[in-house]
């Protein structure tokens, strides 16, 4: 039968790219060892031989295409001459689809339970929890589309292959089956953006709530580290002016606002589970991004135009430890907006911890007034007042 | 060769113009004012910067699969760029940058539009040449300067630009902030406003020929579908893109002349600078407000393609051809008030982006509309498996698998946690990279009989479509779950973070993926070449097709036809109708010889032809009774 001999030859085929695959992984392994072995080297030359290698492999492959190639333009035409009608092109093609699509469906479902479940873990805060819903709703409806439309692409392409006994079916249009399908789509994305629409607004809401009150933080990106500012014992944070930024006082604190003077600065974001806490967001130079996954949070920073973000964190670090079995599991904060060559090393540890020892840290924090910035400032604050009036004047002018 | 341009049939005086003109090497092949030869010129510079754009890719993807390597190779090849044989973290960002860049400007708008709107525009809406062949030709030079100045920016000592192919300031704005800010940007920049022009005179010219130069009887809804795809992509492009020239300038102002258009409060290493009342946000408004019309400048024209495509290969007419260009209508005006979902998180008012958020869910509609009537071309045809139908299903798939995770990006609640991430990555190299790539490869392998006059080997096809197609799938499926575990893109390395080090496998297996894929396109650059001089040589009409391009003769003449411009007296979707004798039946027969397959449908502005069916029927049925 002809298929069956189409079939073998593919296999075939097969055959030899599993060997060449082989081949490969072989010569791989044989590169790295050589590149290890290289780096120990103290001025490591560049290893021609592994290069050669890639090149030979590359050329091996493509030879051995074009002689598959050859081979079956020459099984092609001796067919001819037997006087059958040669490969069917359409029929091994459309085969593939069908093997694509049956492949391709148990990767897809291999990767997503296999890689899907190293995303991450529940989410530690309150609004994260909505998210994650719509972000499993959203998840169902797509997944559902996907099987549904891949499927039907592939098998009517398998199902309709080119036969030259056959005629394709004219249709140009049919304007029920089209109103449903416009109809369809629309009502589901209307739920979905209602659902969402809500959720963004609740996220979104900054509103003060009654009998909650809201810790508020500073955070500051600038090239390339965060710096946290606490409220003192006030809780209120004091002013800050960019133009004040000099010397010891990186942050531009205005102190002669006096909600600034028990400010305090600290080196990871500790937070106290299940209180409200607003970042106010702000960056120096270029713009960075506020972003902690575990908490569903982002926000840009963007120099010149303070953002926030209000949150509540429900799952301690130590209870998140647990849930994820994992004893050094910390919470990260990290810049997400590409912001120069250390964009992808600045990093802050969160820390959820309850409220004691959430008190008990925060009086241990240093003062952002240290002696040193207070004689700096007491001298130097007078010549400041002066120098700001004269810039301001020269701007007007 | 001015009479080319003038639009008037039924005078047969054309083909004497050519007997004694002589074109030199110049003006054939450099200086063309012949809009198929600009194509070619646009599909070759096209290809070109891709598999640049693609050589860059591989380069930072072995970065981010061996982190801690050395390749003493890299420092032969780059120099200062890769000491140590390291990528420079700053020239991973330009890699980035001009990839990105590359890739989105100069291939998929530029090298698709451009050789496409230019080829088909004229042979399928019957026409001579373009409406201006000589700002044709010039929109060709602007953009391969920009080309040239793009690419120069790799031999200035700081490198190219590297604030990401977004370019937000401050970043680039502040030399001192990172070397990819420096001359790189200037050039960047530069470059950018030479491709601005480039676009904007191909653009005018798309959209007046289209409107003024199309041959009797075609009227707007007798053309193909690539025609409507090619047209409004060039209104899109038209009232787009000057957006981001105004941006760019302003851009160079806070640059180069100390305004403070988008730069405020800022204080690089410590030093106050003096601006004051400007706005970041401000840039990433008139940005997007390109950016974002510009993915659908990307992939309409691959949907158009794919249509046609996979109209002539199924032998069956597009289904729903009204639905389809009314959602190419939808696309075209909704593009315009969507730009705000890529600035969810960017600190815009949060109300905006709820509005943005509706906004961009009902795109989702005409975008699904044209799914499914694909899905019923297919449906019950008779599919050929030619390779440009292979690229054209491809296109379809990965628009399905890249255009659902939209769902989840357009979401504003959703995209707190996604925005930035490798999610993001998957997403649009998915349903604007691949499918637009993979709309623009069914386009050469469909019409490079028209541009070459021989055939594209079909099984290097097959082998290059399975290789690509499937190496797309691995490359860019498995970023979207680390997305969802929050990797963020534009990442140098992930060693710094132990709960990124765990991709570091998936980042080997991605980046092999990669290279496996790129080595693929060998197979295409090898049968491309290889076709144009030694391919089989292409009949009239290969593809059995219906539209106009094919009636002109194989010699591919300056003024596309020899004689008369023909006329057109049907939609371009007749194949299989049933009565007629072949399964295809061209835009130029008239219906009048066409009477055993004609429908009352195709009459539906023209009652008489309509009681001449009728009589016809009539008559037929008598002479059966008789009988």
């Amino acid at each position: 039968m002809n298929t069956f001999e189409k079939i073998t030859s593919v296999k075939n085929t097969k055959k030899l790219l599993a060997f060449l695959a082989v081949f490969m992984l072989s010569g791989t392994n044989l590169l790295m060892a050589q590149t290890q072995t290289a780096d120990a080297a103290a001025k490591p030359g560049v290893n021609w031989l592994g290069v050669g290698y890639y090149v030979l492999l590359f050329v091996v492959a493509a030879t051995v295409i074009a002689i598959i190639g050859r081979i079956l333009k020459v099984y092609d035409l001796s067919q001819q001459i037997r006087g059958k009608k040669g490969m069917n092109w359409n029929n091994i093609l459309g085969v593939m689809c069908l093997i694509f699509l049956v492949v391709g469906m148990y990767g897809a479902y291999w990767d997503i339970t296999e890689q899907g479940s190293m995303s991450l873990p529940e989410a530690a805060s309150k609004h994260g929890v909505r998210i994650d819903a719509m972000f499993l709703t959203t998840t169902i409806i797509t997944m559902i589309v996907f099987v549904i439309t891949q499927i039907l692409l592939f098998t009517f392409l398998f199902r309709y292959r080119h036969s030259d006994k056959r005629r394709a079916y004219f249709l140009p249009h049919n304007n029920t089956i089209e109103k449903v399908w416009t109809i369809i789509p629309a009502i589901v994305l209307t739920i979905l953006v209602i659902f969402g629409f809500f959720t963004w607004q609740d996220v979104e809401n900054s509103a003060e709530v009654k009998g909650q009150p809201t810790l508020n933080i500073d955070i500051t990106g600038h090239q390339f580290a965060w710096e946290i500012r606490y409220p003192g014992a006030d809780g209120k944070l004091g002013k800050k002016d960019f133009r004040l930024t000099a010397g010891a006082n990186k942050l531009g604190i205005d102190f002669k606002d006096k909600n600034s003077i028990d400010d305090v600065q600290a080196d990871t974001l500790v937070l106290p589970v299940n209180k409200v806490v607003r970042l106010n967001i702000f960056a120096q130079d270029v713009i960075h991004s506020v972003y902690m996954p575990h908490f569903r949070v982002q926000q840009n920073a963007v120099p010149g135009l303070p953002t926030f973000f209000k949150f509540t964190p429900t799952i301690t670090t130590e209870e998140m430890r647990r849930k994820v079995d994992d004893p050094k599991f910390e919470y990260l904060l990290y810049c997400n907006k590409i912001c120069g060559s250390s964009h992808y090393n600045m990093q802050k540890v969160v820390r959820v911890v309850t409220e004691d020892e959430y008190n008990q840290w925060v009086a241990h924090l240093k003062p952002y007034l240290t002696p040193a910035l207070r004689t700096e400032l007491k001298l130097a604050s007078a010549d400041q007042n002066k120098s700001i009036t004269e810039n301001r004047l020269a701007l007007n002018n | 060769m001015s009479t080319l341009a003038v639009h008037d049939h039924g005078v047969a005086h054309h083909e004497e113009g050519h007997e004694h003109h002589h074109d030199t090497f110049l003006t054939k092949y450099i200086f063309s004012q012949d809009h198929k030869m600009i194509a070619k010129q646009f599909l070759i510079t096209g290809i070109t910067m891709a598999v640049i754009a693609m050589l860059l890719s591989i380069l930072f993807r072995i970065q981010l699969a061996y982190p801690d390597k050395a390749f003493p190779l890299l420092e032969t090849l780059l120099g200062r760029f890769a000491p140590e044989g390291r990528l420079d973290p700053e020239f991973y960002l330009s890699l980035v940058t001009i990839h990105g860049t590359i890739m989105v400007f100069f291939v998929l708008t530029a090298g698709l539009s451009g050789t496409f709107s230019n080829l088909l525009i004229p042979l399928q809406v019957g026409a001579r040449d373009m409406a201006s062949p000589f700002m044709n030709m010039l929109s060709y030079w602007f953009f391969f300067l920009a080309c040239t100045i793009m690419l120069s920016s790799f031999f200035v000592q700081k490198g190219p630009a590297g604030p990401g192919w977004t370019i937000y300031p401050p970043l680039s704005a502040l030399p001192q902030a990172m070397k990819g800010s420096g001359l790189g940007m200037t050039l960047w920049l530069i470059s950018m406003v030479l491709f601005v022009a480039s676009s904007l005179m191909g653009g005018i010219n798309y959209v007046s020929t289209v409107l003024n130069m199309r041959t009797k009887g075609m009227d707007l809804w007798k053309m193909p579908l690539t025609i409507w795809a090619f047209f409004l992509t060039a209104i899109l492009g038209i009232l787009s893109f000057p957006v981001l020239v105004a941006g760019v300038v302003l851009l160079i102002f806070d640059r180069s002349f100390g305004t403070s258009f988008y730069l405020s409060d800022i204080v690089v290493n410590g030093q106050v600078m003096p601006f004051e009342g400007g706005s970041p946000i401000l840039f990433q408004h008139l940005f997007w407000f390109l950016g974002h019309p510009e993915v659908y400048i990307v992939i309409m024209p691959a949907m158009g393609i794919s249509s046609e495509v996979m109209s002539v290969n199924s032998r069956k007419p597009i289904f729903g051809y009204h639905a389809m260009v009314y959602s190419l209508i939808g696309i075209t005006v909704l593009s315009f008030i969507v730009w705000g979902h890529h600035m969810f998180v960017t600190g815009m008012n949060p109300f905006l982006g709820g509005v943005f958020m509706i906004t961009t869910l009902i795109i989702a509609v005409p975008s699904a509309v044209k799914t499914f009537n694909w899905l019923a071309t297919l449906w019950r045809g008779n599919i050929r498996f030619t390779p440009a139908m292979l690229f054209a299903v491809g296109m379809v798939s990965f628009f399905i698998s890249g255009g659902l995770t939209g769902i989840f990006l357009g979401n504003a609640a959703l995209d707190i946690n996604l925005h930035d991430t490798y999610f993001v990555v998957a997403h649009f190299h998915l349903v604007m990279g691949s499918a637009a790539i993979f709309g623009m490869l069914a386009g050469v392998y469909h019409w490079f009989p028209k541009m070459f006059g021989r055939m594209m080997g079909e099984k290097l096809g097959y082998l290059h479509f399975w290789l690509t197609f499937i190496g797309a799938y691995l490359v860019f499926f498995p970023m979207h779950f680390m997305g969802l575990d929050g990797v963020p893109r534009r990442y140098y390395a992930f060693t710094e973070f132990a709960s990124m080090q765990r991709w570091l496998s998936v980042n080997v297996f991605i980046t092999w993926s990669a290279i496996m894929a790129a080595c693929a396109q060998v197979a295409f650059i090898f049968n491309f070449i290889h076709s144009i001089f030694w391919g089989k040589k292409a009949t009239q009409n290969p593809w059995q097709s219906n539209t106009l391009e094919w009636t002109t003769p194989v010699e591919r003449i300056h003024g596309n036809w020899p004689g008369e411009i023909p006329s057109v007296y049907r939609w371009p979707y007749d194949y299989s109708k049933p009565g007629a004798e072949d399964d295809f039946i061209p835009q130029t027969v008239p219906l009048s010889e066409t009477m055993s397959s004609n429908v009352p449908h195709d009459f539906e502005d023209n009652p008489a032809g309509l009681e001449a069916l009728s009589k016809w029927s009539n008559a037929q049925q008598a002479n059966q009774e008789v009988k």
